[in-house]
């Protein structure tokens, strides 16, 4: 399986997509330095280009590639190599590249400013978002054999999650203002990767009062470390279900 | 559907020429027995050993596909450094075919810069690699220069005569008369015939596969609109 993952590796680095990437986090990262010194707020907003941008490089490149190994996949199919561990091999290998990738980026003028401490948590929600894409991407992959297809309901995915998924919430709570919607909200929330990401910050950013209703209840109902806990948890669960449920379609899916 | 209970038992030692329409079903029975394509019902063995849910059985056989699918961006020698590094397990490795097609020639052409034949004959020495005991050639003559044709055609024979099992789809019958010793024919994903050449001409009375089996074709027809 290792042989495998440093051929695809290999075929990553060739494309150079993921070094425009890291270049494009390394100068937005920089830039947002140089308007301003206060790491709070440079994380503030580094917050805003990883929930939205993110998700959306993840998904796109994870479908392109896949799309674009389709032969490599086939050749060793035929090859003695178990499914699950081709389709594996290519789960890990985009995942790690755009996590490095991520890592490098948004980390590194951190690492040089000497803020390590303010940005660990933006990492962490960073590298699972990567991979909650990341997994959705390849369950809307071996979904279809169509490679405009498995794009479109890639980027259906994190339109959704990024920005339907939020007015459907507020049309909810708006409707519905005069009942008892706090649970009801919370569990909602939990079906939003991008949500539980964004709640895991502001936990920890300690501005969860920027969130308004939700964020202020959501703190009070588990206090900062269980909040954290608990949308982490969640968040582990939006990684394995795509991937668990695309791997079954591929290892039954005909080539 | 593609295919529709096919029942069949090939032999090791013999070689079997799988003909019939475009379409009828020849591939995707080749498919299905390396795993690629995944049945919806029946079963597959290899040696005994059904090969739903199994990997290994898959190094025993050396594949030459009906269009070789590679990485456009690799070079060919690359590609052929990345097959023997993946099959590490097999530490010899059989150049015969590289040689003969002089690929080492075009060892830094990207796949994507290569004329069907060419990627023909490197789908060939692929599936010849690894020493397999079992072939499946698909077409393997298609898009074939008539130098390279002969060359590829003693291969297959040497490998016959070591007592390999062979599965041979073409179109160019006077190709498989050479090779082959058995027969099975395919329409619409079911198997209509499946026996040896030799009883072939002996029931139809000829003796060239071609027009044999164009005979047997007549003769089926025939039976079918008496029975209609």
């Amino acid at each position: 399986m290792t042989r495998i993952i440093k051929y695809i590796f290999y075929d990553i680095l060739r494309t150079r997509f993921i070094i425009f990437y890291t270049a494009f986090l390394l100068v937005c990262t920089f830039a947002f330095f140089q308007i301003d010194g206060d790491f709070g707020k440079v994380v503030l907003s580094l917050m805003n280009i990883v929930l939205m941008a993110v998700p959306l490089v993840s998904v796109v490149f994870t479908t392109i590639h896949f799309f674009n190994s389709y032969e490599f996949i086939e050749l060793m199919l035929a090859q003695p190599v178990n499914r699950r561990s081709v389709f594996l091999s290519e789960y890990i290998a985009v995942a790690t590249s755009l996590c490095l990738a991520f890592v490098i980026g948004v980390g590194f003028p951190f690492a040089l400013y000497g803020a390590w401490q303010s940005i660990s948590t933006l990492l962490v929600t960073g590298i699972f978002l990567t991979l909650v894409f990341v997994s959705l991407a390849f369950f809307s992959s071996v979904l279809t054999r169509d490679k405009a297809k498995a794009i479109g309901v890639a980027l259906l995915f994190w339109f959704y999650f990024s920005l339907i998924y939020d007015g459907l919430l507020l049309w909810v709570i708006y409707t519905f203002s005069d009942y008892p919607l706090e649970k009801l909200t919370l569990t909602l929330i939990a079906f939003n990767p991008i949500d539980l990401a964004r709640i895991i910050m502001l936990l920890q950013l300690d501005i969860s009062a920027l969130m308004g209703y939700t964020g202020a209840f959501y703190k009070n109902f588990f206090g900062s470390n269980m909040g954290i806990f608990f949308s982490a948890s969640l968040l582990m669960l939006w990684v394995f279900w795509p991937i668990l449920v695309s791997m079954r379609i591929f290892s039954k899916k005909d080539l | 559907m593609a295919l529709d209970q096919v029942n069949l038992e090939l032999k090791g030692g013999k070689s079997y020429a799988l003909i019939g329409p475009n379409g009828s079903g020849k591939t995707t029975l080749i498919k299905s027995i390396l795993g690629l394509v995944v049945p919806t019902s029946g079963n597959i063995q290899f040696t005994g050993k059904s090969i739903l849910n199994d990997w290994k059985y898959r190094e025993k056989i050396g594949y030459m596909p009906q269009i070789g699918r590679y990485p456009e961006n690799m070079r060919v020698g690359q590609l052929f450094e990345m097959m023997k590094h993946i099959r590490k397990d097999k530490p010899k490795v059989d150049e015969e075919l590289l040689d003969a097609f002089k690929l080492y020639k075009i060892y830094d052409k990207r796949m994507h810069a290569l004329s069907g034949g060419m990627r023909q004959k490197v789908s060939a020495s692929l599936a010849f690699l690894f020493h397999a005991p079992v072939l499946i050639l698909d077409e393997p003559t298609a898009g074939l220069d008539p130098v390279s044709v002969e060359i590829l055609k003693e291969k297959i024979i040497r490998e016959k005569r070591m007592g390999k099992l062979l599965i041979i789809t073409s179109h160019i019958l006077s190709d498989l008369d050479e090779i082959a010793t058995e027969m099975v024919y395919m329409f619409e994903g079911r198997i209509q015939y499946s026996n040896s050449i030799e009883n072939l001409k002996a029931e139809t009375n000829e003796s060239k596969l071609n027009k044999a089996i164009a005979t047997l074709i007549r003769q089926r027809e025939l039976l079918e609109s008496v029975t209609e």
